[in-house]
């Protein structure tokens, strides 16, 4: 990873405090949480009681209380831990955002927080490995998944600006700064870190590092691949991706989701499929199922397929089985 | 609004036939659990309770109405056409293609305001709209109506903790407390206990009431409309489930009944 001139923050406390700032001159925004914290959420609670409200452990409630404040023009910003703000109410997202918002304007930005394996040591039910299918299966809830805090906190402006039910998909950990010189263009769905010869890996969340690592590796065995961060998953360029993925023999989708199960792998399959590109895919995720083994992130990933070294094998064996 | 002078019992017992015809029309409605709720309707739309205006139904000055037990409120088709929100002539197609009056009302029909039919959605999203009149210095109410059944839900019980944590005043629950969800008896399936006491352990302003006496429904609600005690309001309207239908009224299954066309043509010959 290249040194970044950027202190790294939690993609959290980046998009909180945009939040913060925003909140002071737009009284119109509306933050609520289900008893969960950061740093900056309590400069929301301390600055603005009367706009900040904490339903407690109660995601049910979360979801429909946010409806209610957003049916009477509020811009809700909804904040819980991912598999709890995903799962845990579906229905009520299913109901009162996804299906409600279709008749009557609403914008309800729902914050995950806890992507993927990024709370370490707390095991699955804290782990999120489902959320991408579950959200993306909702035609009218976009799904974004930034890898860096700079591009988290630059959905502000995406959330603002489009109205409608989202997903926002957090890594819970301070990860790297990859957009060191700016953040993407998020109206774009996606963003071209480096173009490739023959292979190109799309990732998205805390993927994307793994999938640059990946391809500063192949470089010295002077293999050349493509690098796509995946910043939002149901609605992109699709002219604009369509091109970029259109010179690749071999296209490898990377996500910290079981792999098969209707999450980026399906976008990228049924995009492909709809578009009439010929590359071959691999769709590399989560194997193995439910797992309770402890380790470091770097351990888990390997062990469960997506580490560096399991995706470079794999990334290898693809290559050699393609006909370029 | 219209309502002031209006005979309840006679519009009542006008909504209760015409509820009947829209099922002998459209069979795929639910019958019996619209009946149960009539007289609560009434008394919301016709007894000066609710603020509406049917020429603009998303009108700012209104109050929000929302309609929990969505399947169990068919009688809202003829009350909201009677009221001026969609024309008369609606109430002959409800079920068909290209209406706008389902089987289970939704937000696109004037004078519905969310997603209803799956149970348990309402309250919540009402404590929602009611936190969000409060902050905007707003001194509209919120009404829900559910059914006991629904409370089953537990969805509704942190929006019953939230709401009086909040102490949301203008927010109203009425209960059409017919005691018979699907399958049965409520107290056989899981029963509420004395539920007025229930909602009032948790902060709740509580009256009860006979549901199928309109005046008293209507006292009620304007009695506590006009209270501000800083705690959410629930009224458990005492009702039953298939009301003034033989075979049908208190039926443990009445929810999956429909009587015969015949029994229908006869009550609305025999009670002009």
């Amino acid at each position: 990873m290249n040194a970044s001139p950027i202190k790294p923050l939690a993609m959290r406390d980046a998009m909180l405090d945009r939040i913060w700032r925003a909140m002071a001159a737009d009284e119109k925004i509306f933050f609520t949480c289900a008893d969960f914290g950061s740093p900056v959420l309590d400069k929301i609670r301390a600055d603005f009681p009367g706009r900040f409200v904490n339903v407690g452990i109660a995601e049910q409630n979360l979801i429909n209380v946010s409806a209610g404040l957003a049916l009477e023009g509020y811009t809700v910003f909804a904040y819980a831990i991912a598999p709890f703000i995903t799962m845990r109410c579906y229905e009520q997202v299913r109901v009162s955002l996804a299906l409600l918002s279709e008749v009557r304007p609403m914008n309800v930005n729902l914050i995950g927080v806890g992507a993927g394996y990024s709370y370490v040591v707390s095991g699955p039910t804290h782990q999120c490995y489902e959320d991408i299918t579950l959200m993306r299966a909702m035609p009218n809830m976009r799904v974004l998944s930034p890898a860096d805090h700079v591009s988290a906190a630059a959905l502000f402006d995406r959330c603002i600006e489009v109205s409608g039910p989202k997903y926002l998909r957090f890594d819970a950990q301070v990860l790297p700064v990859i957009y060191t010189s700016g953040a993407p263009d998020a109206s774009l769905g996606f963003h071209v870190h480096r173009r490739g010869q023959s292979i190109v890996l799309l990732a998205t969340g805390y993927m994307l590092h793994t999938a640059i690592k990946v391809a500063q590796l192949l470089a010295t065995e002077a293999v050349d691949v493509g690098v796509i961060d995946i910043i939002e998953l149901n609605h992109c360029n699709g002219d604009r991706l369509q091109a970029e993925l259109a010179p690749y023999a071999g296209i490898v989708s990377l996500e910290e989701g079981f792999p098969g199960r209707g999450g980026m792998d399906a976008m990228l399959f049924d995009f492909m499929a709809c578009r009439g590109l010929s590359g071959k895919l691999l769709n590399i995720g989560v194997g193995g199922g439910y797992r309770f083994e402890l380790g470091t992130r770097a351990e888990l990933h390997e062990q469960v397929g997506i580490g560096p070294q399991a995706v470079l094998a794999k990334v290898r064996n693809f290559a050699a089985g393609l006909v370029v | 609004m219209k309502s002031d002078l209006v005979d309840l019992r006679q519009k009542a017992h006008w909504v209760w036939r015409e509820t009947l015809a829209v099922h002998r029309r459209a069979p795929e409605t639910r019958l019996a659990s619209s009946l149960s709720s009539i007289e609560i309707f009434v008394a919301l739309y016709y007894g000066g309770v609710v603020r509406f205006d049917p020429a603009n139904p998303r009108a700012e000055s209104r109050d929000r109405c929302i309609i929990s037990k969505g399947h169990g409120s068919i009688c809202m088709y003829p009350i909201l056409a009677d009221l001026g929100f969609f024309p008369m002539e609606e109430l002959q197609h409800v079920c068909e293609a290209g209406s706008f009056l389902g089987g289970i009302p939704d937000p696109v029909i004037p004078g519905y305001e969310t997603v209803n039919g799956s149970l348990g959605h309402g309250l919540g999203v009402a404590a929602g709209v009611a936190l969000g009149l409060k902050r905007k210095g707003s001194d509209h109410n919120v009404f829900v109506v559910a059914g006991d059944g629904e409370l089953h839900e537990g969805a509704n019980w942190e929006a019953i903790m939230f709401a009086n944590q909040h102490k949301l005043d203008n927010l109203h629950l009425i209960v059409d407390d017919n005691r018979i969800s699907m399958l049965g008896y409520t107290d056989d399936i899981v029963s509420h206990g004395p539920l007025a006491a229930r909602l009032s352990a948790f902060g709740w302003d509580c009256l009860e009431v006979d549901g199928h006496d309109v005046m008293a429904v209507q006292s009620a609600l304007l009695r506590q409309k006009d209270q501000a005690e800083c705690r959410p309001k629930a009224l458990i309207a005492r009702t039953l489930k298939g009301h003034g239908v033989p075979g049908l009224e208190n039926a443990p299954l009445s929810h999956i009944m429909n009587p015969k066309p015949e029994l229908i043509d006869s009550l609305l010959e025999q009670q002009p």
